[in-house]
């Protein structure tokens, strides 16, 4: 990876972007403030039938979905010892970190007594009886193995040497975590809707594979979103001393390819086995959104079957969308858009609910947009050493990845 | 001392005084008393010496009356016959029979007079003088007038007695009336109730020797604090009713859902007695009529009870069912669709927008990519 240097964009503050997300951020704090404020009810069209919606199904189940790139490509590099992925990884990881963080601010927006959330973190109100407690505890864990991931692209930036070298004796273990953990929230976030029983629709109601949906969905959308980042970035980059990284995602989507076989072999399989079967062709809302989902997953499979296409970084990139689409649509459909709580009860977010999801989203970018223009995380061609410049390569990751 | 005496006589009869304590409280409850003077009058009239002498006729009754005094529970029958009252007179329950038994009745009218209770159960048939029911060869229609002349109160209990019940019913061939209709001068404390609950009949009772009064009775003769209230306001199924959940046949969803019965015909809505809060048999668990499924069948009522057909609706009194109900199914939830379709639409636009432009940026690097390998080449 010696060709490969993390470097920060540079480059002034107050971009465009960074204006039209800043005012987005805006709105979204107001809506925070005011559901806060006046609670719940003032702000979302949340009811006693759909004691979650917009905020759970998006921001957390998809918004989480969406942050599993740095895990998935620390199962690539750290795990499967794939180093030519390296250079995705510290964006990838800024990735997670936001997407993490903002996807637990999203529960403490969605729990009515936020005010009692500090006790979730005090050991001796510790409610190990409750199915949520596992997929909470592990992400909130996550969350700080993300950022101790991260910390050495602080460490760089700030010229930190000695804290450097002394983090990457114990990286070792924020890594394993790193792998470890999410694998276990991911499933269990899927197969915690067990809980909901009945109000399931018969299409989603899985069982015991609902946790092992939920973890290939993860993974799906963790792969996919590398893809799709990378080809943004470059994209916004306009290409300039950017590696082509086409044929690495060509690489990745081999990985995605089989991930999405076995969601179908597990997905058709159960509802064969489960005589479910007869419930795809009959034409309602549950059948259609299971087509679709079936179709965003299955047209990748068949347009990158083509040498053309998957040589093809524009392909890559849209099928890239279509699987990170997909595997949400799964998440969303499972938890909201074919949750049924009972006769008379129905949801559709208000325009201030949204504003909150948008806000969460436009954090999420300008964050990441403002962290690479003054942190070493986009990876470039290494320019050549007669230029006298002192290189500071991926020391961190490097010694960790031997 | 004799209410010493008579704790001593609980003790040999295995009654404890906590235990009688608890039977006062239950009778001042069930009479709608509260505080700790009236238990301790109710343990006070019950303890004194003499036992208030009681005389029971029965009329063209079934017996169940009896039988259902016979299963009371609190206080049980031996406890009534032998501590809280005299029972001189029954034709069920006298050990005697035959001469015997009817001269003691005449001798107890004549020791106690003025003082006994007259029970009676049954209607009194007045039709070709009385003679469809013949005690001690004697019409019994004149040994409830004979008995009525010295009696301190007398309690009709039944709806026989107290309003006719059912030998009133129909061509009523007998003639059959209530006992207030044959004794038209006498005021007559009417224990309605086919059978009625005991614990009414008792707590009456008990009222008389602890007040010396009757208890307050409505215009039929009832003692309020039983028939004080219509079954309809106090049923266990009342907010099935307003809810407008109604089971319309026998094991239907709603009559397995435990729904309201009134379209089954309850007649609870013209209907007054405590039979949803008393409940029968003291076996709690909801069991009076309407609690186990059947529609009350208006049995304490005159002209319901017996007269209507059980499948016949009943006339609802006060609260008339609403012709518009609540939902069953409340809506809640996805009134307000426009605003956020227009920002999810916006986001989507945008999304799709930013993707497009991701594919052109793309497309051009790469042609880019390829003519400057050309040049390369060339």
């Amino acid at each position: 990876m010696s060709e490969h240097i993390s470097k920060p964009l540079g480059g002034k503050i107050f971009t465009w972007p960074i204006i039209f997300f800043g005012i987005l951020i805006l709105i979204g704090l107001y809506a925070i403030t005011h559901r806060f404020v006046s609670g719940i009810g003032a702000v979302s069209d949340l009811n006693g039938g759909f004691p979650w919606g917009l905020w759970i199904a998006f921001d957390l189940l998809v918004g989480t979905g969406f942050a599993c790139g740095g895990w998935a490509l620390a199962w690539t590099v750290y795990v499967f010892n794939q180093g030519q992925y390296h250079p995705m990884v510290r964006s990838a990881l800024l990735a997670s970190l936001f997407g993490y963080s903002l996807g637990g601010f999203s529960i403490l927006i969605d729990v009515g007594r936020y005010w009692n959330v500090p006790y979730f973190y005090i050991p001796g109100f510790f409610n190990v009886n409750s199915v949520l407690f596992e997929t909470a505890f592990c992400m909130t864990v996550y969350v700080f193995v993300v950022m101790f991931e991260f910390a050495p692209v602080i460490c760089e930036r700030l010229g930190w040497k000695i804290s450097l070298r002394k983090m990457n004796k114990v990286m070792f273990a924020a890594i394993s975590l790193g792998v470890l953990l999410p694998t276990m929230h991911q499933s269990s976030m899927g197969s915690l809707f067990n809980i909901a029983g009945l109000k399931l629709h018969p299409l989603w109601r899985s069982g015991a594979i609902l946790g092992p949906l939920s973890l290939l969905t993860a993974l799906i959308m963790g792969f996919a979103i590398v893809i799709f980042e990378g080809s943004i970035t470059r994209a916004g980059l306009r290409g300039k001393d950017v590696a082509d990284e086409t044929p690495l995602f060509a690489k990745l989507y081999r990985i995605i390819r089989w991930l999405i076989i076995a969601f179908f072999i597990l997905r058709f399989g159960e509802l064969a086995l489960g005589d479910k079967m007869q419930l795809l062709f009959v034409g309602d809302r549950g059948a259609w959104l299971f087509w679709l989902e079936t179709a965003l997953l299955a047209a990748p499979l068949y347009i990158l079957s083509k040498d053309k296409f998957i040589k093809d970084a524009r392909w890559l990139f849209g099928c890239a969308i279509s699987m990170m689409l997909g595997a949400a649509l799964w998440r969303m459909n499972l938890s909201l858009f074919t949750f049924n709580p009972g006769d008379g009860y129905s949801y559709f977010p208000t325009a201030e609910e949204i504003l909150i999801s948008i806000g969460l989203v436009a954090m999420e970018i300008c964050g990441f947009i403002l962290i690479v223009k003054y942190f070493p995380v986009i990876s470039f061609l290494a320019p050549k050493k007669e230029n006298g410049q002192k290189v500071v390569t991926d020391e961190a990751h490097n010694e960790v990845a031997q | 001392m004799n209410a010493e005496k008579n704790t001593q006589m609980l003790d040999c009869l295995g009654v404890s005084r906590r235990d009688f304590m608890k039977f006062c409280t239950g009778i001042a409850a069930t009479l709608g008393l509260g505080g700790l003077s009236s238990t301790e009058a109710i343990a006070e009239a019950l303890t004194s010496k003499k036992l208030p002498p009681v005389i029971w006729i029965g009329a063209q009754e079934c017996t169940g009356c009896t039988e259902a005094l016979l299963r009371a529970t609190h206080p049980t029958l031996e406890t009534l016959l032998f501590q809280v009252i005299s029972l001189e007179y029954h034709e069920v329950l006298c050990a005697a029979a035959g001469h015997q038994v009817e001269a003691n009745k005449h001798r107890a009218m004549e020791e106690y007079k003025g003082e006994y209770v007259l029970v009676v159960d049954g209607s009194i048939p007045t039709k070709d003088g009385g003679v469809y029911c013949m005690v001690a060869g004697k019409p019994i229609g004149e040994h409830i007038k004979e008995a009525a002349e010295g009696a301190a109160a007398i309690i009709a209990i039944g709806s026989c007695a107290a309003w006719g019940g059912v030998p009133s019913i129909g061509p009523n061939p007998t003639g059959a009336v209530g006992v207030q209709e044959f004794l038209p001068d006498k005021k007559i404390i009417n224990i309605p109730g086919c059978p009625p609950n005991p614990s009414n009949f008792i707590a009456t009772v008990v009222h008389l020797l602890t007040f010396k009064k009757l208890p307050e009775l409505d215009a039929e003769g009832r003692p309020k604090f039983a028939y004080g209230r219509l079954i309809h306001e106090h049923c266990e199924r009342r907010p099935h009713f307003d809810a407008g959940r109604f089971a319309e046949a026998y094991g239907d969803e709603g009559h397995r859902q435990g729904w309201c019965l009134y379209k089954l015909g309850c007649k609870g809505p013209e209907t007054y007695g405590n039979c949803p809060s008393l409940e029968f048999c003291d076996v709690g668990g909801g069991i009076w009529p309407v609690g186990i499924g059947h529609p009350c069948i208006g049995c304490n009522e005159k002209g319901v009870g017996f007269s209507k057909g059980i499948s016949e609706l009943a006339h609802v009194v006060r609260p008339t069912p609403p012709a518009v109900h609540p939902e069953v199914n409340t809506p809640a939830g996805g009134e307000n669709k426009v605003a956020g379709t227009a920002i999810l639409a916006g986001v989507a636009g945008l999304a799709a927008g930013v993707s497009v432009m991701t594919v052109k940026e793309l497309g051009r690097q790469q042609k880019e990519g390829k003519n400057s390998s050309q040049e390369k080449e060339n």
